[in-house]
């Protein structure tokens, strides 16, 4: 493995570690104690008590620290407060509709983005390149849960093709199944894909544009390449690096605009989960969630390090021989 | 060139600007609309009248009214208080605080820089809706806790920024003859590296307005953000998907007003990073 | 030489090249003519922005999509300038080739360098992976580039600048071109290794018998390494001469600038080093006429109206009787284009 695989390891593992240090930090942090935010305000002194007992305040912050990283990394975790169960249950069953969401709308933006944005590079200045522009900075403009209300006004008010928000499930016994899970997904996934390609496309576009300017393309055209040629072989490649990095960004704000679309679409996700909790106070559950989705973005980022090293060969060699 | 001459020439060559011209008559309007609204608006926002609730549009109300009865004109008019307040204080403490950060890492490099710019990366990992939601929950929902949010996720995006345009200023030879004549690290960048950098933060400030807008405009249709009585276009967006069968249009308009003025604010930055940068503009 | 009666290499008639700039419409070349047999080798020296890459660029076909083109260009006979872009593309990197000034950001860094060479091979002689790869190797060594076997695989960032000139000239020379037009190849480079790499030119250009058009904006360079010489100025040829008859005698006021601000050993100490008095005017400020003209000692008013035509100096020609239009084919000809060069005083 080279050294830079190794480097990135560890910052990977050092990030995540103070994350976590970060996240248990804060709410520690709160105006009154754990109990209290819990309980609110109402709250008699004898319940206080026993909600201190139950999430184990009267031990020491640390203690209390390596109890729950420990219990992360053996796959257990705390209860929920107001569910009454693992909140690594109630988070994978979550999962369960807000990752194939996630998917679903990151492979729409990229599609599309590096379709539009390879598209509009390459007849720069023309027609279609504004229309591709002008349609880009629409998307950017929108709130995504505006569209998506306007999706569900189109779609399911007006034409009545899906239903305006629930989620059937992905077995049949419940009353789902595949496709009907898949047709549940679609309208949410556009939502969050529109402003996602919108940014998408201006990058790429850009990318290409700046690529196309560089030395080499003049002289693989010098070679005898034609202009379609020198674009697959070696614009493309050479523009999808800043292209990756902002896709690697992008998840992340994927995964956070789906909490607010999951509301929208009234989908059982991670996304509602954490807004149910905060509505609860159910501190436990937003600890977990917010370390999980945390780790998620991160766990991104890295493989993104990775795929930098598998397109650009700089990285991968280190310092250059003479 | 006098000061009044190129300004004249900057103003022309800004309104020719397709993007700069349209963006900033958007923004313009915006900001008629908050200021008039201060002293008038059709009908108070308070206004309740259940008898007329669901009203279509009218000569009485141009837009119609929610399912309060209330004026949705006025309610449209009134918030844009709102979201230009959002703006405002949210990239006042993005600047206010990331400017001097930055500024201080270009300056010190070494360690200093190294810290500075590891917490914004950091910072960055966390999301920042997911953080905001965190935030108002600890702290209540509302106005003030929701903006404080939004603009304590401005301050690393603005150090960033601006340390990366004062490393520029700094390598380039002049401050190193500054330097050499005995000026010290703290004149040089109030004199000479923060003119420079000030194009690129208004540009970057056009675009932390108009995110600013839009995350508010999220928190409030979670019910995080502006609480009632005060009118907010992202709380009136939830109060219409309740409504989406009866009055459809009531889910229009506000979207409509937010995607505007974020359009225009968008418009004018690109317009600006054309205008302020030249070098950078693209080719035509 | 040979004499004129075969098709020549490269005949460049009346070329005029039209830029679409923020200013308007602007001439950057501004009627060039020359012409060259196989194995000729001809050096273009001017200072930036003279035209000399642009005529370049024209040649191959490589200019700017706005750029507007008129005059002709023949290839072995073949008028470029009439082709299409497909047609082109078959005739870069087979018949012409060119290498350009910055090896570092001339070469995809993404791509190890046996594939980039490899790629012209497979593109026009439609070779497979495997003989590409041994081509490239034997290109590779026959550029003298040290431990070539081992340095296939290498990327650009981990060869040196001559190095990567090197990798340059056997791209260009894969397919065996009929002409390799270099644009200040060795100018990015360090003085020790522009000697090497320039050499290598020169030997390589002798063993294919090839064209050579060598661009550059330094005198001692083209001392050495071309037949001929055209110096350029303000989008046009103005002076034109076998390289000993330049270095002898220069007719033009720029030419001669040119060659007095060159710093000389020997001098004695306090001698102040000669410059052409006034600035390269920007394109967008060229005259009507004769572009030096603010900045020559000689300038008369004809001098401004219209550009200057070429004249012969009396006594270099082969003695041939031609007429007019075949002018430009008597190799040892010297041609000027100032109409007050008489009056200059012949400086050696």
């Amino acid at each position: 493995m080279s050294s830079f695989v190794l480097q990135r390891f560890f910052s990977f593992f050092a990030t995540l570690a103070v994350t976590s240090v970060v996240v248990f930090g804060v709410l520690e942090w709160l105006p009154g104690n754990a109990a209290q935010v819990i309980l609110g305000e109402t709250a008699t002194p004898e319940s206080l008590v026993a909600m201190e007992e139950k999430l184990g305040l009267n031990q020491p912050a640390f203690s209390r620290y390596v109890e729950w990283v420990g219990g992360l990394l053996q796959g257990q975790s705390g209860m929920s407060i107001s569910y009454e169960t693992p909140t690594a249950v109630l988070m994978m069953e979550r999962m369960h509709v807000t990752l194939p969401l996630a998917i679903m709308a990151m492979s729409i933006t990229i599609l599309m983005a590096l379709c539009l944005g390879v598209y509009a590079a390459s007849k720069q200045n023309s027609k279609g390149d504004i229309g591709v522009m002008t349609l880009s900075q629409l998307g950017l403009a929108l709130p995504n849960f505006w569209l998506a209300i306007l999706l569900i006004l189109l779609f399911a008010v007006h034409l009545q093709w899906v239903s305006a928000g629930g989620f059937p499930g992905w077995s049949e016994e419940d009353g789902g199944g595949l496709w009907a899970g898949t047709a549940a997904l679609i309208l949410p996934a556009i939502a969050l894909a529109a402003v996602q390609t919108a940014i998408l496309t201006r990058v790429t576009r850009s990318a290409v544009i700046e690529s196309m300017s560089e030395d080499y393309v003049r002289t693989a055209r010098a070679k005898g390449l034609s202009k379609q040629q020198v674009l697959w072989r070696h614009v493309l490649r050479n523009a999808m690096i800043p292209v990756v990095t902002v896709m690697g960004l992008q998840f992340g704000n994927l995964i956070t605009s789906a909490i607010v679309i999951e509301n929208v679409f009234v989908l059982p996700g991670i996304g509602r989960l954490i807004f149910q909790a905060i509505a609860n106070r159910d501190l436990i559950v937003v600890r977990d969630v917010v370390m999980l989705l945390s780790a998620m973005v991160i766990l991104i980022n890295f493989f993104i390090d990775l795929l930098y090293a598998w397109i650009d060969p700089r990285l991968k060699t280190g310092t250059p021989a003479v | 060139m006098s000061t009044p001459q190129t300004f004249q020439r900057m103003t022309q060559r800004a309104l020719k600007h397709h993007s700069f011209a349209v963006g900033a008559a958007i923004v313009l309007l915006l900001v008629i609309s908050a200021a008039v609204s201060l002293f008038w608006s059709p009908y108070p926002v308070g206004d309740i009248d259940i008898p007329n609730k669901l009203a279509g549009p009218s000569a009485q109300h141009w837009f119609g009214t929610d399912s309060l009865g209330r004026d949705i004109a006025s309610l449209l008019l009134v918030g844009s208080q709102n979201s230009l307040l959002v703006g405002f204080i949210a990239v006042g403490i993005g600047l206010g605080l990331g400017v001097p950060l930055g500024l201080l890492a270009s300056a010190q490099r070494g360690w200093v820089e190294e810290v500075v710019m590891r917490a914004a990366d950091f910072t960055f990992a966390f999301p920042a809706l997911l953080s905001a939601i965190l935030l108002t929950a600890i702290y209540g929902p509302g106005l003030v806790v929701s903006i404080t949010a939004i603009g304590i996720f401005n301050i690393p995006v603005f150090a960033r920024i601006t340390r990366g345009a004062a490393n520029a200023v700094w390598s380039r030879d002049f401050t190193l003859a500054a330097r050499a004549a005995g000026k010290t690290k703290w004149t040089i960048t109030w004199e000479h590296v923060l003119p420079n950098v000030a194009s690129v933060l208004i540009v970057q400030a056009t675009v932390q307005f108009a995110i600013a807008i839009l995350a508010e405009a999220a928190l409030s249709y979670l019910g995080l953000g502006t609480q009632p009585p005060n009118p907010s276009w992202g709380r009136m967006l939830n109060e219409a998907q309740s409504q989406m069968f009866q009055a459809p249009m009531l889910a229009v308009y506000p979207g409509v007003a937010i995607a505007l003025a974020v359009l225009g604010l968008n418009l004018m930055g690109d317009g600006l990073r054309d205008l302020l940068d030249p070098r950078l503009s693209r080719t035509r | 030489m040979t004499p004129s009666n075969t098709t020549p290499l490269l005949s460049v008639r009346n070329l005029r090249v039209g830029l679409q700039t923020s200013h308007g419409q602007l001439e950057a070349l501004r009627g060039v003519d020359f012409e060259m047999q196989r194995g000729d080798t001809l050096g273009l020296i001017g200072e930036s922005g003279c035209g000399k890459s642009l005529t370049a660029l024209a040649i191959m076909g490589l200019l700017p999509e706005r750029a507007t083109v008129s005059g002709s260009i023949a290839l072995n006979g073949t008028d470029l300038t009439q082709l299409s872009d497909e047609a082109l593309c078959t005739l870069r990197g087979t018949r012409m080739a060119m290498i350009f000034q910055e090896p570092m950001t001339a070469l995809n860094p993404l791509h190890p360098i046996w594939k980039q060479i490899a790629e012209p091979l497979q593109l026009h002689q439609g070779m497979d992976l495997v003989s590409a790869k041994a081509r490239a190797l034997e290109l590779l060594e026959r550029v003298q580039l040290p431990r070539a076997r081992e340095r296939l695989d290498n990327y650009p960032h981990q060869l040196s600048g001559g190095q990567r000139q090197r990798v340059m000239i056997s791209i260009a020379l894969a397919c065996q071109p009929d002409i390799l037009i270099a644009d200040e190849p060795t100018t990015a480079l360090d003085v020790t290794v522009q000697k090497e790499v320039l050499a290598l030119i020169r030997q390589l250009v002798a063993e294919d018998g090839m064209g050579l058009l060598l661009i550059s904006h330094d005198l001692g360079l083209m001392r050495d390494q071309v037949e001929r010489v055209m110096v350029m100025y303000g989008g046009a040829v103005v002076e034109s001469a076998p390289t000993k008859a330049l270095f002898g005698m220069r007719a033009h006021p720029y030419s001669q600038g040119l060659f007095a601000a060159r710093p000389q050993l020997g001098l004695k100490r306090g001698t102040r080093l000669q410059t052409i008095a006034g600035n390269v005017p920007e394109i967008f400020n060229w005259p009507q006429g004769c572009a030096f003209a603010d900045r020559c000692a000689y300038v008369q008013d004809n001098c401004r109206q219209a550009l200057p035509q070429l004249e012969l100096v009396p006594g270099t020609h082969d003695g041939i009787d031609e007429n007019v239009a075949d002018k430009s084919r008597r190799v040892n000809a010297h041609w000027v284009r100032c109409p007050e060069w008489q009056k200059l005083e012949a400086s050696a």
